[in-house]
């Protein structure tokens, strides 16, 4: 549209839409958005296109073939397991707790990571100092061992864990929000309002919070391929979701079982996981590179 | 100034530590159970025995006293029993935790071997083919779930190839003793008379291992790499050089590679806690004798112990390497001291 240049007129997007440009110029990173959409729309509508529970046994259906098997039937597109739950339902539910999980978590761990963080930016001193070194301490101590820790201390459990990743995911978020508050804090249009008399409660969420939409968008990004892997971890070692409950990771260990007679109750809640972090991390990587053009604009 | 930092960073470090070992002696009250058994992992014991523990550890005083109690043990190696094998916790540590970081450190050495020459090379050929072959790969490499990635290596290459031993460190019929942890030091130091025959075995069993450690790994550390001199090539002091007349090869040399090379060591600093995680969550597939596999045992055997003492060891190693690298990281590059105060 823009080929057909009738007037003297420049085209001035927003930073938002010069972005989504510059992010779409990128055809790979537009099919990983494509990607994530559906696995997104699976944790949306998924209980309404299974086709059957992911619970329900059927006894007269182990293990049976996935569908392009020779074996296979067409009633189970991706086959059974051992004691007859139908695989597609399975990997539906599976996605909608995995990635639907991962989503909550990274976004209670923004919420409570960028108010830390914001604090710790604005202030000075002591307390900015604890904040900073206790924090910086924290994100040097593995997720797997919080992890073990929490469920030592609590029980094992899907809740469980959960704490323990939005914990090892905080620090990351505390650590971004730190800086860009810091770097904004010395701009002058910050300084603009804090001459008119704006409380730092105002200047955070009118001045500074605005400017930090895409560096969170782009940190959520990376939290969440890191989230899924982690909650897909633990479900493997024991430590989050406990079978019989739809956890792709949690399924991978219960397919460890059979994996000689059925390779494909391994292959696919893998795939689903490695597709699920591909696809965001390619997003992630375009969102990244697209700011980096505009921003070089 | 770069001495005051030093001290600075070794009192952080000292504070971080001091925290770290009151948080695991606190464990001893967060876990189930009756603390004093908790701590010195003996159960089942008589009356005048459990009370002459309480007096030895102090719990008959404050918390203070406990805590003093509990550090001068620590330091003495006195880590408290096992529930599950009733063993020393601090012998049960020096024996799997080396094979941990022998499993990693072989891992960061490829990475490093095969991620930084390869994120070089792509940052040259930037938005060239070669360039987006790569970045493809690493994406790849760092989508993947490693204990998937570890599954499908034993599937194809020990169950149906049947290339490689499945799992374990090295054949059980060799009668290796442990000495510094490290097995193929070990087999090198050990008079047998297999000694070639039982370091083809563990080597053997260290492929897969590493190999699944070492794709995750070098994947990170190549994107880094690339980022970094595709980010130093674009500044002007590269510019400059080429208008001095300097060939592409002697710029790259002479200017892009150590300046490229400086931001991200303390990178790979923070690399190595994630290195870790995933040597433990792979010794759970390959049962590699080490902490990670030797943790999830003790949480599935509520072994509370050896949950307290494998997290201080873990944690406290972590810490360790991690100031450190930071710390090398502003030796070598002293611009960053200045930076970490805000005095930018």
């Amino acid at each position: 549209m823009a080929n057909l240049n009738m007037y003297q007129e420049e085209f001035h997007p927003s930073p938002l839409v010069h972005t989504w440009l510059e992010f779409r110029k990128s055809h790979i990173a537009v099919l990983g958005l494509w990607v994530l959409a559906f696995f997104i729309s699976m944790v949306i509508f998924g209980p309404l296109i299974a086709p059957f529970d992911p619970l329900m046994q059927n006894p007269n259906a182990f293990l049976i073939e996935p569908a392009w098997d020779a074996n296979g039937s067409i009633r189970h597109v991706f086959g059974t397991d051992s004691i007859g739950r139908d695989l597609l339902s399975r990997l539906i539910y599976g996605c909608r707790m995995t990635l639907g999980l991962s989503i909550l978590l990274v976004f209670l761990s923004m919420l409570v990571g960028v108010a830390i963080g914001a604090i710790a930016g604005m202030s000075r001193g002591v307390r900015s100092s604890i904040l900073n070194h206790l924090l910086d301490s924290i994100m040097a101590v593995p997720t797997l061992l919080i992890a073990i820790v929490i469920v030592g201390i609590l029980g094992v459990g899907l809740v469980n864990s959960m704490w323990a990743i939005s914990l090892a995911l905080i620090p990351q978020f505390v650590h971004n929000t730190r800086e860009v508050v810091r770097a904004e804090m010395q701009k002058e249009y910050v300084l603009a309002s804090q001459l008119d008399g704006a409380r730092r409660f105002h200047l955070f969420f009118y001045c500074i919070l605005p400017n930090m939409y895409e560096m969170l968008v782009v940190q959520c990004t990376m939290a969440l391929s890191v989230a899924i892997l982690d909650v897909t971890a633990l479900g493997f070692l024991g430590l989050g979701a406990q079978p019989p409950s739809p956890e792709l990771g949690t399924m991978l260990s219960e397919g460890l079982k059979v994996a000689y007679k059925s390779p494909w109750s391994i292959a696919l809640p893998g795939s689903a996981i490695f597709l699920m972090v591909l696809s965001i991390n390619v997003v992630g990587d375009g969102l990244r590179s697209a700011l980096r053009n505009r921003l070089s604009h | 100034m770069m001495l005051a930092h030093v001290i600075r960073k070794f009192n952080l470090l000292v504070l971080t530590l001091i925290v770290l070992s009151a948080f695991s002696f606190s464990l001893v009250y967060l876990f189930p159970g009756d603390p004093i058994v908790n701590l010195t992992g003996q159960r089942n014991i008589s009356q005048a025995h459990y009370d002459a523990l309480i007096q030895m550890h102090g719990f008959d005083k404050s918390y203070f006293h406990q805590y003093w109690y509990y550090m001068t043990n620590l330091f003495d190696g006195d880590w408290g029993y096992s529930f599950s094998s009733g063993l020393p916790l601090w012998q049960e540590i020096t024996q799997t935790f080396p094979a941990s970081i022998e499993l990693s450190s072989y891992a960061l050495v490829l990475s490093l071997l095969i991620g930084v020459p390869l994120g070089f090379l792509a940052g040259f050929q930037h938005h060239k083919p070669a360039d987006f072959g790569l970045l493809a790969a690493s994406v790849i490499g760092y989508s993947t779930p490693i204990f998937w990635l570890a599954l499908i290596l034993i599937l194809v290459f020990s169950l149906q190839l049947g290339w490689l031993p499945l799992s374990g460190r090295i054949n059980l019929l060799f009668d290796i003793p442990h000495q510094t942890g490290f097995i193929l030091i070990d087999i090198f130091l050990s008079d047998s008379l297999y000694k070639s025959a039982a370091a083809k075995s563990a080597l053997q069993h260290l492929i897969m291992p590493t190999l699944t450690l070492t794709i995750v790994t070098a994947a990170i550390i190549f994107r880094l790499t690339r980022r970094s001199l595709i980010d130093v090539m674009s500044s002007q002091y590269i510019q400059t050089a080429y208008t001095r007349g300097l060939s592409n090869f002697q710029v790259v040399m002479r200017h892009g590679v150590r300046n490229a090379l400086l931001p991200i060591v303390p990178l790979f600093g923070m690399q190595f806690a994630v290195l870790l995680t995933n040597a433990m969550i792979i010794e759970v597939v390959f049962s590699w004798p080490g902490i990670g596999n030797w943790l999830i045992q003790a949480i599935n055997q509520r072994d509370y112990p050896a949950i307290r003492a494998g997290m201080l060891a873990v944690s406290t190693l972590v810490i360790i390497v991690t100031v450190s690298t930071e710390l090398l990281a502003k030796l070598i590059n002293p611009e960053l001291v200045g930076k970490i105060h805000g005095k930018s």
